[in-house]
This record gives C-alpha cells, structure tokens and sequence, in this order.
C-alpha cells in the first residue's frame, strides 16, 4: 500500500491553518519589535529548540522516544559552523538549508540501522550514537575541540543588518522559519502517512495485516525528526554565534525529551510552547536557584507523566473540547499552525 | 607484549568497577523491567555517604580496620533508607504503564537526586584518599599496582558469584527467576511479588551505593560523578543483554578492555570507544550478547 497525502485537508481547512500560521508569524513579530533584547534572544533560542522538539514529537507520536537527538542538533550546528567558518558562506537560509539536508542524510544512514529497534533499546541506542558524536568531537583539534567552533554572524538574502538590529534579523528568520516548519508539519500530521504512525504506537501488527512496514514508517519520522533537529542546532550556530560538543551531550538530548513530554504528542503549537516556557523557566531558576533548576524540572516531568500523560497541550484541548472525534486521543491532531 | 599484559590488567580494573556499577542495573531490569537511569545519581549517593562517613567530613577519621566496614555500612544505611521510599512510594505508581514512561519517570528521579545532593552536600568536591592506601601497592615486574584496585577486582567478582548463587541456588532466588518469567502467575501461585519488588529494588539500590561507597577513596566525589558513570554501565549492561548477570560481567570485560587498550594505543579515542563497541554489538545482536529475543504480542 502506498501512503498518499490524503485524506487531502480540504481546501478550506488548508487556507484556514496557513492562515492561522500567518496570523501566528505576524504577532511573533510584532511582539519582538516590542520585546526587550534579552527576551528576543530567549525566544529565538525557543523557537530553535521547539523545531527539535517537534521532531520528537513525530517519533513520541509512534510511542518512541531517543535520548540522542542531540547528535542531530548538534551535526546541524556543527555543518552551519563550519561552512560559516571555513567555507565562508553567511548566508543563513543557505546554510539552514545545508545543514538540514545534511542531517537528514546522517538520519537516513542512522535510521536505517535503528528502525528495527523499539522502547528503551531505542531510546538508549540514539543516547550511544550521540555519545559517540560528542567523544568525537571532544577530542577533534581540527574542530576545536571542548571549545567549539564559532560562527561569523550571518547575512539574510545578500544583505548583513547593522549591529542593532542583528538579534531582531535573527529572531524574524527563526520565527519564519519556525512557522513554515510548523505548518509543513501540520500538513505531514493531517496526511494519510500522518495518521498511520499513530498505529506504530497503537499496534504493530496490525499495521502490517494493512501491508504498511512499521519499520518504513519508523525510517520517514526518525529521517524527518533527525532534519528537524539539524535545522534547529543550524538556527542556534547562527544565532548563538558559537557550537560547542556540549550540544551533543545526552543531557541536551534529555531537556528535549524533558520539553517533548510535557508539551505531548498532541499540538505543533504545544512544541515551541513548550520550548518557550522551559528557556523561559530555565532564565528564571539560573538567576535566582542555581541549584534547584534539576530539582524542579525532575518534579514537574513527575507530575507530567503522572498526571497528564498526553502532556500540557492535553489540558488546553479538554478545556475546549476540540471537535475531531474520528482521530485516536492519544495523537489527536489539532489544526493550528 | 608487556603492552598487552598491561591492557589486560588496566580492563581488569576498570572492568571491575564497571561491574560493580552495573549489576544493579541489570538485576533491577531484568527482575522488575525497570531501567533504572536513577542508578547512577544513587551511586553518587553511595559516593558521598561513604565520604562523609570515614572522610573525616561528619566525624574524626577512623581507625583503618574500621574504614571498611564503614564504607559498606554507609551503603546500607542508603539503601534502606531510599530503596523501600522510591519503590514503595514513587516508582509504584508507574506499574503497569509503557517501559518508556517508567524510563522517563527514573530520569526524572536523577534530575531531582542530583539536585538534592548539591543541596546536602554543596557543589565542592569531596575526598576520602585513607582507604586506598589499605592494601599497600602490588609489585608486578617493573610495574606497581595499588592493592586497593586488586581489592576492587575481588568485591566484583564475589558480587556477581554472589549474585549468580542467589539466583541459582537459594529457593528465594528461583522464586525471582519465576518473576522474572511471569510475574503474574507467581502471584497467582502465592508470591509477594510486590514484597519482592521491593526488595529487588532496594538491593538494586545498596548495589549502586555500594559501588559509590567503594569507588570513592579512588577518586574525586563530585556531584556529576553519577551522569558519568550511568551512561558507561548503560553500555556495559546493553552490550551483554539487559538483565542478565553475566551479560553485565562479560560486558564490563570487553569495556574495560577496550578502554584500557584505546587509552595506550589511540588516547584521541578514549571517550567514545564504548559507545562504538556497544553500537556495533547492537547492530549485530539487538538484544545484546546474552540478550533473550522477545516474543510479539498481539
């Protein structure tokens, strides 16, 4: 059975949600005109990090999880750092773009060896290949060892902003980029491909009395997961200025697991929601609690797991009680951008 | 071919320690189905309790007979102090749910232990040096070996043949061998499984602590000492098969050897060797070298 792009979101439901991301992107950046630098810089790191979450998302939605996609955040930021760095090319979609193809590449070479993997050999066996980035990494004098490599500060389309105006550039690019992700998503979500890697989740074998390949289907996400996460860790080297091993690091690797489970499978919004709240609180607790910032997400994953196993975005969702009844509650699909 | 005999005695050492570390982890995972990655925050508590407790931190130093006993007395007081609270309260609540959601749920027990522990004892580091000049040094040829490492090497191995006669001989041991193949018909048959799930995991727990406790004198206590040391023995027990003793034992044998001999001959390869070792066992044997396929269900 071949998976088609339909049932097709009917062409209203389509220009509602690219609309709604529109709609979305506009107020991102009408409320960074307004933010000060310190929130602009935050939310921009955000909405990175929410575009690797939001490829875990697609995998959470299968029931996997990987402790590793840090290696692909990581991979990404490194490509940009180094065509920035060495090769000299600014140009920030271009090197996005580079470094999410070549992410995706690694992801195709990986995934094919760890689709057939499921539960805690996956989540592990992704924490092990990262590991195996980050060693690397470490010990390479050519790639700047525990120093990283930095990157020169990008141009957008030919044109480089005046030294004021750089963190807003960077902001609007990211936002952008992060709202077309963000809908390409939604699309990939309301898709026939979409709706059956829920089934990964719900039952394998019933999947393959269909004739669809769970370990095909586990292949597509984790490829896609694996670009999204080169494209946030591409976004982070340009805007940050700077890539370090540490991006590699399994504790990196957790916070976006940490992020994934409690924003849930369920919303594209919850992601970089989710994202944003977790800089946000991460600000908060460095300046006044050095010391309990662990402590704290520890308890809250806890309450999440416990309480809300669909995640954040769940509590939103019983509020209104979103129609869509057709759709299976774990991976209900919303439409928003 | 001094080299070679070097290497071997380095991954002896080091193979012990690992052991040491992860033999909780896997009895745990294979008697409960719980990966446990709080394990290596509780081996960090182990660390600390021990150092407190003969560093001269709470105390005077002790007396060198007593330093020992000490450090295995603080492994205990651990145990039965965290092992009945995290089981009894906190993982209980998870029975029942997906691997992965129990996976998450010990994450963020080691987020919340490590905290804790900068909490209780600070951020600095702490250092207990008396014991490991307890066994003198070992003269092997033109090389010196300190006697507490030998001393390592033989905890290990009474543990995992502890271990494996437990499981074997004592009658206590076949009963966690018949949950281990179906929990649910030794209850029907009249196990306490939850009692045995309780006492899994506290020993689970002494095992971690015990492997702090004994690895402290070696080494710096610090607050990270635990993250280092979970993802390491992760390696060791998946490159010889979750929950299977000798798995773990073979495991610690084939890391420590690898890391030994990486360390003399290509140092640039240190940090990830292991990884690469268990990605390629992986690859070859999913579960693991003594790793059980699992049936589907449908």
């Amino acid at each position: 059975m071949t998976l088609r792009p339909s049932p097709a979101p009917a062409g209203r439901a389509l220009g509602l949600a690219a609309a709604v991301a529109s709609a979305i992107l506009a107020l991102l950046l009408l409320a960074g005109w307004a933010a000060p630098s310190w929130a602009i810089y935050t939310a921009t790191i955000a909405l990175a990090k929410g575009l690797v979450v939001l490829g875990l998302v697609m995998l959470l939605r299968m029931g996997l999880i990987s402790f590793g996609h840090g290696m692909f955040y990581c991979f990404g930021a490194y490509v940009s750092g180094l065509l920035a760095s060495g090769a000299g090319l600014t140009d920030a979609l271009a090197l996005t773009l580079a470094a999410t193809l070549g992410t995706a590449a690694l992801g195709l070479l990986l995934g094919l060896l760890l689709a057939g993997y499921r539960g805690v050999f996956f989540a592990m066996f992704n924490l092990a290949l990262s590991m195996i980035l980050y060693g690397a990494l470490l010990k390479s004098v050519s790639l700047g060892g525990s120093d990283g490599v930095s990157v020169p500060a990008p141009s957008y389309f030919g044109l480089v902003p005046p030294d004021g105006m750089r963190s807003l550039a960077a902001y609007g690019f990211v936002a952008t980029i992060a709202c077309a992700a963000g809908f390409l998503l939604w699309l990939v979500s309301r898709s026939q491909l979409g709706l059956v890697l829920l089934g990964v989740k719900g039952n394998e074998i019933r999947l393959d009395y269909l004739g669809i390949s769970a370990r095909r289907l586990i292949l597509v996400a984790y490829v896609l997961s694996a670009a999204l996460a080169g494209m946030g860790g591409s976004l982070v080297a340009i805007v940050s200025g700077h890539v370090i091993p540490e991006m590699a690091y399994w504790t990196t690797s957790g916070e976006f697991v940490f992020i994934t489970v409690l924003s849930g499978p369920g919303s594209i919004s919850g992601a970089f929601a989710g994202a944003g709240v977790f800089e946000a609180v991460r600000l908060a607790t460095g300046q006044y609690l050095p010391n309990a910032w662990q402590l704290l997400l520890g308890g809250f994953l806890l309450l999440v797991i416990l309480f809300l196993p669909d995640g954040i975005s769940s509590l939103a969702r019983r509020r209104t009680g979103t129609a869509d009844a057709s759709a299976p509650p774990a991976g209900r699909v919303q439409g928003e951008g | 071919m001094d080299i070679a005999l070097t290497i071997l005695v380095d991954g002896l050492i080091y193979g012990a320690w690992l052991f040491l570390v992860a033999i909780g982890l896997t009895l745990v995972f294979g008697i409960m189905k719980i990966l446990n990655v709080a394990h290596g925050a509780l081996y960090a508590v182990g660390a600390y309790a021990g150092a407190s407790l003969v560093g001269g931190y709470l105390f005077a130093t002790p007396p060198a007979a007593l330093q020992l006993p000490l450090l295995i007395v603080a492994a205990l007081g651990v145990a039965l102090l965290l092992g009945p609270l995290l089981e009894g309260v906190l993982l209980r609540l998870f029975y029942g749910r997906d691997e992965v959601v129990i996976l998450l749920a010990t994450f963020a027990l080691s987020l919340i232990i490590e905290d804790l522990i900068k909490q209780v004892w600070g951020v600095y580091s702490y250092y207990v040096s008396e014991p490991y000049a307890l066994f003198g040094v070992i003269e092997a040829g033109p090389l010196f070996y300190v006697g507490y490492d030998a001393f390592l090497i033989v905890v290990a191995a009474l543990v995992g043949l502890g271990a494996s006669a437990f499981l074997r001989l004592t009658r206590q041991g076949k009963i966690v061998v018949a949950m281990i193949h179906d929990s649910e018909i030794c209850r029907a048959m009249g196990v306490n499984v939850s009692r045995a799930y309780l006492w899994t995991f506290t020993v689970g727990v002494f095992l971690a602590a015990l492997a702090g406790a004994l690895i402290a004198p070696t080494l710096a206590v610090t607050p990270t000492m635990g993250v280092n040391a979970i993802i390491l023995s992760f390696a060791v027990v998946v490159i010889g098969g979750l929950g299977s003793v000798e798995g773990a034992a073979l495991g610690a044998l084939i890391v420590g050897c690898t890391r030994a001999a990486t360390v003399h001959l290509w140092p640039e390869g240190e940090l990830f060797i292991v990884y690469a070792v268990m990605a390629a066992v992986l690859a070859v044997r999913p579960r693991g070298l003594f790793g059980m396929p699992e049936g589907r269900k449908i």
